[in-house]
């Protein structure tokens, strides 16, 4: 009777704050999308689907771009993140936990201060483009700012050690001897690679797009500082729809929207993968 | 084993032995990545000694020590840092209690609803910051609660429950079952042999899950902004002030945050490698 009841006791304080917190607000969002009104004289339910049609119809531009956004910021993180956690885990040697310290060490200070931080070395005259053109490698008028790469740096820069953790998480576990026994049977290095480590790797590659690729298609804040106002993501419309304008119908579509197109896909492939898998190499 | 150089056993035993011929194309790699990811700090370490009048901290004037001296000179800025450290150390707090608990559940015992409370679990963390801030807001004000500091502990309990869950987890999966098998025998009833016994060696796990906690607290903006009400936080209070031009102070803030967690960090190191001996 004791153990059996264990196991809910221990959950319990848990299961309660995430349904109350987490599972009954997104379900009560979806039902603020459907109702009309305004802030000063309430909201009714009414069943308006039309809102959906309409967030479709206005912010379409920015939901693609967002995706098309994080899908670079995703791509630039696996180019630098895969060498990086390929080299921690099989050159690292007793320094492993070291390097993947100093990794997550720039997350002490806050991801605004270091967005607002890049905007200054970045700055038309700042650091780098300032030195660049005053000796003249760079024109007078080039700037990164306001651009649609800067966005996509800034977000790369925010999130690649989330692409990091997780394959490094699955390289450190790849047992060495695999590796010799296909230099045994004649693999050189780069087939060895493709044909053996790679393979082994990818749950945590796909692990780490499912940890970038969320946070940096619905990020705001590298849109914000970095981009301009002709680089606004999704996050950029919500933001505004619910702390400016009020709008909760029309920001809570859009945010089911954002949502929907996300665990769609999440959810397939974690149904393909299995969560647990995707949450323990998360865990590492 | 090293694919990327040579392929003796010597590479394995002594990673640092100095390569011959071949460049370690990796280890620069790595080494110009790291240095981007500093790059933004050291500019804002720099600037915290930078010797300006106002508050347009953008080109260098000369050094100075005068900010850390007057760090504390906005008042509301102290308060966002109070709100900030006050709202982390909580969250570390219940996150870690809850989220712990949760992690002993699910990777000690086979329950009805594992299932869900997984799916539950892992989308919590998969979901979108803007989606979560977004519906929470939704939730405040139909239930009429203002939002304020005890919304902002709520959300931030919500959102790293999972992440402590999951790492402690990872470290109950790997206990060895017959150490509690042995205190059991030596008499110690279910409390005892969990006081004894299971929770010390959790105990790295729990603290690592409750740091995770912190660091997740203490950097969040995005879920933040939507639940804070009036309330500001540091990162908030950075945001805010971006129009007007940042103070140096917050600069000199940020530096002092760095270096505790340098500390932190640090510590943990060293406790990880002294725990690591006896076995």
């Amino acid at each position: 009777m004791r153990t059996r009841g264990a196991p809910y006791f221990l959950v319990l304080p848990a299961w309660i704050w995430l349904a109350i917190f987490f599972v009954v607000p997104i379900v009560g969002m979806l039902s603020v999308s459907l109702m009309t009104g305004n802030v000063i004289d309430g909201f009714t339910m009414t069943w308006h689907f039309a809102t959906y049609a309409d967030a479709v119809t206005q912010y379409w531009p920015q939901i693609l771009r967002s995706l098309w956004y994080g899908l670079c910021a995703t791509a630039v993180c696996i180019l630098l993140g895969y060498p990086i956690a390929y080299w921690i885990a099989f050159r690292g040697g007793s320094h492993k936990s070291t390097y993947l310290l100093l990794l997550l060490l720039p997350f002490f200070v806050a991801q605004v201060l270091r967005t607002i931080s890049w905007k200054f070395i970045l700055a038309d005259n700042g650091v780098i483009l300032g030195s660049l053109k005053a000796v003249g490698l760079l024109p007078d008028g080039a700037h990164v700012l306001s651009t649609s790469a800067a966005v996509v740096f800034g977000l790369a820069y925010n999130f690649l050690p989330f692409m990091v953790l997780p394959i490094y998480a699955v390289l450190e576990r790849v047992d060495h001897r695999v590796v010799e026994a296909a230099h045994d049977l004649y693999a050189g290095r780069f087939q060895a690679f493709v044909r053996v480590v790679l393979p082994m790797s990818l749950p945590g590659v796909f692990a780490g797009v499912l940890m970038v690729f969320v946070p940096t298609s619905s990020d705001y804040i590298s849109a914000s500082v970095l981009g301009g106002t002709h680089n606004t993501m999704i996050g950029n419309v919500i933001q505004s729809q619910y702390l400016v304008n009020n709008a909760y119908p029309m920001a809570a579509a859009i945010t089911f929207i954002l949502m929907a197109i996300l665990l769609v896909g999440i959810f397939s492939y974690a149904r393909a993968l299995g969560t647990e898998q995707v949450m323990e190499v998360q865990a590492k | 084993m090293s694919v990327g150089t040579s392929t003796g056993p010597a590479a394995d035993t002594a990673p640092a032995r100095r390569e011959r011929r071949r460049t370690d194309w990796g280890k620069w790699f790595t080494w110009v990545v790291m240095a981007w990811l500093f790059l933004p700090i050291a500019g804002m370490i720099a600037f915290s000694f930078n010797d300006i009048s106002g508050r347009q901290n953008v080109t260098w004037q000369g050094f100075t020590l005068k900010w850390y001296g007057d760090a504390f000179a906005y008042r509301d800025l102290n308060t966002a840092l109070f709100n900030t450290v006050a709202i982390g150390l909580l969250t570390m707090l219940i996150a870690g209690v809850v989220g712990s608990l949760l992690g002993l559940a699910i990777g000690r015992y086979r329950f009805r609803g594992q299932g869900v409370t997984n799916l539950v679990m892992f989308a919590a963390i998969s979901a979108p910051e803007v989606v979560m801030g977004a519906s929470l807001l939704s939730l405040f004000l139909t239930m009429n609660i203002s939002a304020g500091f005890v919304t902002i502990l709520i959300a931030h309990v919500m959102f790293t429950i999972s992440f402590v869950a999951i790492t402690v987890r990872a470290r109950v999966i790997t206990l060895d079952p017959k150490l509690e098998e042995a205190a059991r025998d030596l008499g110690a009833g279910p409390w005892t042999t969990f006081r004894l016994v299971t929770f010390p060696m959790l105990l790295p796990a729990i603290m690592a899950g409750g740091l995770l906690a912190l660091a997740l607290s203490v950097d969040d903006f995005i879920i933040t902004s939507f639940v804070s009400g009036d309330t500001t936080t540091f990162p908030l209070w950075i945001w805010g002030a971006t129009r007007v031009g940042i103070p140096p102070q917050v600069n000199v803030m940020g530096t002092l945050i760095f270096t505790v967690g340098v500390l932190l960090a640090v510590i943990n190191v060293v406790v990880a490698r002294r725990n690591r001996n006896p076995r």
